[in-house]
C-alpha cells in the first residue's frame, strides 16, 4: 500500500493507503476530522470543500495519494484558537447558515473565491459560489456573508499593511 | 429589551461554522461494521434465485443477507396514516423477500469491516429476476387493462370532501374554467444524506439517525421489529437539513438495526447521494384537474378538485394522507358557495412518495392559484382585483371557510398593498404593456400568489378525525439547574431550524434569565422522553408553546417561594421586569435566587415539593394559518424560451415573530425549493420505470447563480389561537412562490395564446408552449 505524507490542520501525517482512497475518507474515518462532510457521489454539492495548497478542492474528488506531500486545511484548521477566521464570524452573523451541512464547503470556497477578487460584486459571488449547493437558505445571506467577509478580510489586511 | 421579536444570532452555529459537528455518519465505536445494500434494477420483478456465498467470501465481509434471512422479524414499514377504511395497505418488507416494485428497492445487504469493502462484494451476489411489468402512468394504472402492482389493484383509495352544494355552483355558471395541471414528482435533496448507525447497549440497542423523527421513530421501530420500546433509544445528532424527507421510518433504519441484533456488533449505514435519490422517499406527483365557476364580474361561485395521487409503490408513513393536507386549501383565502374534492391513490412501480416541504399545501395552493390567474385572464381582470373581490376581508376574521377550517385572523389587504408598494406593480405593468406593444422578443410577465396555509398541525382531535394514528400535541421541560442556569427539554427535534436560539429566547422573556443561561435539549429520547417531533410548521406553534406554559409553571412555583423569602403573601408577589416583587415595595427575588434557595430546600413553604422543574405537554385548538402575498417578474426571451427571474417580492404574515432572523432565513430557503419546482427540477422516470435523475448532475437543484436576490418583509396579524400569536414559517416560502413563477411565465406568454406551461417550465418547455408544441 502507498505511504503518503500529509499535514492537515497543521499536524502532519504519516498514513498508509488504499490507491483508491478518497482524501474525504482519509480525512474523515482515518484522521477523525468530521467538519467536513460529504453531500454527493458526484462532485456537485461541494460540501466537502477543502484547502489543498491553499486552493480550494472539492475532497471527494481527489485521491489521498494525490494529496501526498500537500498542506490541507479544512473547517476545523480555519479558526486560530478561539479567534474565527473572519468568513466564519460573516457566516454567523448574516445567519448563512441553517443546517450548516453545507457551510464547511461554502466558507472554504468563499475564501478561495476571495483570493482571487477580494471584492466581488454579488454576481462574481453568486457566480463563484455555482459548485457549492445549499438547500437551505436560498443564498442570499451566503450572498451578504461572503460581502461582509470579504470587507472584513481587506480591512484586516489594510490594518496589517500599514 | 425583551428577546422575543429580537434578531439574535443563532447560538447553534458556534459548532457548525467551526467544523465541530455531530452528523450520524461522524459516529466511529469500536468494532463498527459497515452495511451496503444491493438494489432492484428493475422497477418490477419476481425474485427467482438469491446466491450470496461468493460475496460472503470476499474478503472483510462479516455477513450478506438477503430478504429471506429476514423475512419472519422484518415486519412491514408502516404508514401511520389509514385515510379511509377500505385504503390498501400493501405488505411492505424493508428488504424485498419475493417481488420488488421499484428500482432502488433493497434485495440485500453485505456487512463488511469497511465501507469500501462492503461495496466492493455487493458486485458479487448473484440474484436472478423474472421481470414483470412496470406501472408507471396514474391513468392506465387505474384502467382495467394494466398490469397490477399489488394484488389488490392500483387504487389504494378515493377521498371524498365537500361543503355546500356543488351543482347549483356550476350548473349556469357564466364562467367556468376547467385546467389540469401535473405536479411534477420532486427529489427533496436534503444535502445531508441519510445515515444510521446501530449499536447494542446494555439490555437493548441504541439507534443514531439522521431523522426529523427520533420519537416517533422509537414508537416504530419498537411496534415493527417486536424490540420493546423501552429497551430502544433512538438519537437524532446534528440533522443536516429534512424538509420532510427525513419525517420517515425507512428500510435502511429497520434493518440497520435488526442486522446490529443479529450480530451484536455496532453497525453503519451511510447513503450515497445516488442511493438517495432513489430511495428517499419522492414528494409531490399529482394530476390535478381543477375548475372553477364564477360570475361576468369574477366572483368566485365554486371550486371543483379531482386529484391522482401517486403513491409509488407502497404506502409509508403519511403517503396517503399528503394529498389530503391539501384538501382543506384549494379554496386559499377566498370566499365561495361551494368546494368538492375527491382524491384518488394510486400505485406505481416508482418510489413511494411521502412529505416534501408543505406536504400538499403546495400542490393546492399551485393549482388553485394558477387557477385564479386563469379565471383572471377569463373575466378580463388583473389578477389582483379578482382576488380583492374575492378575498375575506380582514373585519371578518374569524372566518369558516367553505372546507370547514376557522381562519383565526389574517389581512390579505395589508399584505398585498406592501407587496405591490415593494414590487413596483404599477410600473411593471406599464412596462409589460410597453413590451407587448413592442413586441419586444423578451416580454415580461408578472406572477402573482396570494397564499394561505393550515399549519402548527396540529389539533390531535382533528388529527384523529382524519384517522391519522398519532396526536400532534408537543411537550417541554423547563429544568432549573441550582446555579440559575436553565435546560429546555424539548420534543421538537431541530435539524436547522434554530430551536435552541428561538428556545432560549422564550425563556429568557418567561422567567428572566440571560439568553445564554439557556442550554436546549433535544434530540435523543433519552433525554427528551416525549415528543411528536418536527414537520408541518410546527415548531414554534405548538412546541414553542408548550416551553411557555412549561416557564409559567415554574414561574408560578417559584412565585410561592419568593413569597415564603420575602415574607410576604403569594397573592402579593408578581413576576414583573424579570423578577418577582412584592407590590408596591421595593423588594425583589430573581429566579436565579429562588432557584438556590429550591435547592438547598432549608426553608420553603410547608408543603412545597423542592424543585421548580415543570412539564407541559400542548395540543392546540386550531392550525395556524400564515398568508401573504408574494409577486414575482420574469422575462421570458421568446425566441429561446429561457426566462430570468428580475425579482421577486415575498410579504408574508406569520404573526407574532420570535426571532425575525430565522423567519427570513425561512422564507428565503422556502423560496428556493418552490422556485426550483416550477423552473428546475423533475425526477423522471424512463419508459421502463428506470430513474434517470439519481445524481445532482441530472436532478437540477439549483445553485446561487440560478436564483435572485428576494426582498422580503412582513405584515404582522397575530394569531389568537395561541399565547405567543405565532404561526409558524417552515413552508410559507415553499407554498406560495411555485404558482407566483410559472404565473409570471404564463402572464409573460398570455399574448401568444399560451394558458399554461408544464413544470418545470425549462427553456425547451417554454419554447414548445411558444410554438404550438405540447408544454
Ligand atoms: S461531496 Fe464532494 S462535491 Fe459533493
Ligand atoms: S445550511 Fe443546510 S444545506 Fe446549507
Amino acid at each position: 500500500m502507498p505511504r503518503i505524507t500529509v499535514t492537515v490542520d497543521g499536524i502532519r501525517y504519516d498514513e498508509e493507503v488504499e490507491p483508491r482512497l478518497l482524501l474525504v475518507h482519509l480525512l474523515r474515518d482515518r484522521l477523525g476530522r468530521t467538519g467536513t462532510p460529504i453531500g454527493c457521489d458526484t462532485g456537485n454539492c461541494g460540501a466537502c470543500t477543502v484547502m489543498l495548497d491553499g486552493k480550494s478542492a472539492k475532497s471527494c474528488s481527489v485521491l489521498a495519494v494525490q494529496a501526498d506531500g500537500c498542506d490541507v486545511v479544512t473547517i476545523e484548521g480555519l479558526a486560530t484558537g478561539d479567534r474565527w477566521h473572519p468568513m466564519q464570524t460573516a457566516f454567523h452573523q448574516e445567519h448563512a447558515l441553517q443546517c450548516g451541512y453545507c457551510t464547511p464547503g461554502m466558507i472554504m470556497a468563499a475564501i478561495d473565491l476571495l483570493a482571487e477578487d477580494p471584492d466581488p460584486s454579488e454576481e462574481a459571488i453568486r457566480e463563484g459560489l455555482e459548485g457549492n449547493l445549499c438547500r437551505c437558505t436560498g443564498y442570499c445571506n451566503i450572498v451578504r456573508a461572503v460581502r461582509r467577509g470579504a470587507q472584513a478580510m481587506n480591512e484586516a489586511s489594510e490594518v496589517t499593511t500599514s | 429589551m425583551t428577546e422575543v421579536g429580537r434578531a439574535r444570532r443563532r447560538k447553534e452555529d458556534a459548532r457548525l461554522v467551526t467544523g465541530r459537528t455531530r452528523w450520524t455518519d461522524n459516529i466511529q465505536l469500536p468494532g463498527m461494521l459497515y452495511v451496503a445494500f444491493l438494489r432492484s434494477p428493475m422497477a418490477h420483478a419476481r425474485i427467482i434465485r438469491v446466491d450470496t456465498g461468493a460475496a460472503a467470501a470476499q474478503p472483510g465481509v462479516v455477513a450478506v443477507f438477503s430478504g429471506r434471512d429476514f423475512a419472519d422479524e422484518q415486519g412491514s414499514l408502516p404508514c401511520a396514516w389509514p385515510v379511509t377504511e377500505d385504503l390498501v395497505v400493501p405488505d411492505h418488507p424493508p428488504m424485498a423477500v419475493s417481488e420488488v416494485r421499484y428500482v432502488g428497492e433493497a434485495v440485500a445487504c453485505v456487512v463488511a469491516t469497511d465501507r469500501y469493502k462492503a461495496a466492493d462484494a455487493l458486485s458479487a451476489i448473484e440474484i436472478d429476476y423474472e421481470p414483470l411489468p412496470a406501472v408507471l402512468d396514474m391513468t392506465e394504472a387505474l384502467t382495467e387493462a394494466s398490469p397490477r402492482v399489488h394484488e389488490a389493484g392500483n387504487k389504494a383509495f378515493t377521498w371524498r370532501f365537500a361543503g355546500g352544494d356543488i351543482e347549483a355552483a356550476f350548473d349556469g355558471a357564466p364562467v367556468v374554467v376547467e385546467r389540469t395541471y401535473v405536479q411534477q414528482r420532486l427529489i427533496p435533496s436534503a444535502m445531508e444524506p441519510r445515515a444510521v448507525v446501530a449499536t447494542p447497549d446494555g439490555e437493548g440497542f441504541t439507534v443514531y439517525s439522521a431523522t426529523q423523527i427520533p420519537h416517533i421513530l422509537r414508537v416504530m421501530l419498537a411496534m415493527t421489529t417486536g424490540i420493546p420500546e423501552h429497551r430502544l433509544r433512538v438519537v437524532a445528532p446534528d440533522v443536516g437539513g429534512g424538509f420532510g424527507s427525513k419525517l420517515q421510518v425507512t428500510a435502511e433504519e429497520v434493518l440497520t438495526l435488526l442486522i446490529t441484533r443479529r450480530l451484536g456488533r455496532p453497525v453503519k449505514w451511510t447513503e450515497s447521494r445516488s442511493e438517495g435519490n432513489l430511495t428517499v422517499h419522492h414528494g409531490r406527483d399529482q394530476l390535478q384537474r381543477v375548475a372553477v365557476a364564477a360570475e361576468l364580474d369574477g366572483r368566485i361561485r365554486g371550486v371543483k378538485v379531482d386529484l391522482l395521487a401517486d403513491m409509488g409503490a407502497y404506502l409509508m408513513l403519511v403517503t396517503p394522507g399528503v394529498p389530503l393536507l391539501g384538501a382543506f386549501m384549494y379554496n386559499g383565502i377566498y370566499k365561495m358557495d361551494a368546494y368538492d374534492f375527491a382524491c384518488t391513490g394510486v400505485f406505481t412501480t416508482k418510489m413511494p412518495t411521502d412529505a416534501y416541504r408543505g406536504a400538499g399545501r403546495p400542490e393546492a395552493t399551485y393549482a388553485l392559484e394558477r387557477l385564479i390567474d386563469e379565471l383572471a385572464a377569463e373575466v378580463g381582470l388583473d389578477p389582483l382585483e379578482l382576488r380583492r373581490r374575492n378575498w375575506i376581508k380582514h373585519e371578518e376574521f374569524p372566518y369558516t371557510t367553505i372546507a370547514g377550517l376557522t381562519y383565526d385572523s389574517g389581512n390579505y389587504e395589508a399584505a398585498t398593498d406592501r407587496a405591490m408598494t415593494l414590487f413596483g406593480y404599477d410600473k411593471l405593468r406599464a412596462e409589460q404593456a410597453d413590451r407587448r406593444d413592442r413586441r419586444d422578443p423578451v416580454q415580461l410577465g408578472i406572477g402573482t400568489s396570494t397564499y394561505t396555509e393550515m399549519c402548527g398541525l396540529a389539533p390531535s382531535r382533528v388529527l384523529g378525525s382524519l384517522a391519522y394514528g398519532a396526536g400532534g400535541w408537543e411537550h417541554a421541560g423547563v429544568r432549573m439547574l441550582p446555579t440559575g442556569k436553565v435546560e429546555v427539554v424539548t420534543g421538537s427535534t431541530a435539524h436547522g431550524q434554530g430551536h435552541a436560539t428561538a428556545w432560549s429566547q422564550i425563556v429568557a422573556d418567561a422567567l428572566g434569565v440571560p439568553f445564554d443561561d439557556v442550554a436546549v435539549l433535544h434530540g435523543d429520547t433519552a433525554v427528551a422522553s416525549r415528543g411528536m417531533d418536527t414537520y408541518g410548521s410546527r415548531s414554534l406553534t405548538v412546541g414553542g408553546i408548550a416551553v411557555l406554559q412549561a416557564c409559567e409553571k415554574v414561574k408560578e412555583k417559584a412565585r410561592q417561594v419568593a413569597a415564603h423569602m420575602m415574607e410576604a403573601s403569594a397573592d402579593d408577589v408578581e413576576y414583573t421586569a424579570g423578577a418577582f416583587r412584592v407590590r408596591g415595595t421595593g423588594t425583589a427575588r430573581t429566579i436565579q435566587e429562588i432557584a438556590l434557595a429550591v435547592f438547598a430546600a432549608h426553608d420553603l413553604p410547608d408543603g412545597f415539593e423542592p424543585a421548580l422543574d415543570a412539564d407541559a405537554t400542548y395540543d392546540p385548538a386550531n392550525f395556524s394559518f400564515p398568508h401573504g402575498t408574494h409577486l414575482c417578474a420574469i422575462e421570458v426571451d421568446t425566441e429561446t424560451g429561457a426566462s430570468r427571474i428580475r425579482s421577486y417580492v415575498a410579504v408574508d404574515d406569520v404573526g407574532k415573530v420570535v426571532n425575525p432572523l430565522i423567519v427570513e432565513g425561512q422564507v428565503h430557503g422556502g423560496l428556493a425549493q418552490g422556485i426550483a419546482q416550477a423552473l428546475f427540477e423533475e425526477a423522471v422516470y424512463d419508459s421502463e420505470g428506470n430513474l434517470l435523475t439519481t445524481t445532482m448532475t441530472d436532478y437540477l437543484l439549483p445553485s446561487a447563480a440560478d436564483l435572485p436576490e428576494f426582498v422580503t418583509d412582513r405584515t404582522e396579524t397575530p394569531a389568537t389561537s395561541n399565547p405567543l400569536g405565532v404561526k409558524g414559517v417552515g413552508e410559507a416560502g415553499t407554498i406560495a412562490s411555485t404558482p407566483a413563477v410559472v404565473n409570471a411565465i404564463v402572464d409573460a406568454l398570455r399574448p401568444y395564446g399560451v394558458h399554461d406551461v408544464r413544470m418545470p417550465c425549462t427553456p425547451e418547455r417554454v419554447w414548445r408552449a411558444l410554438n404550438g408544441g405540447a408544454a
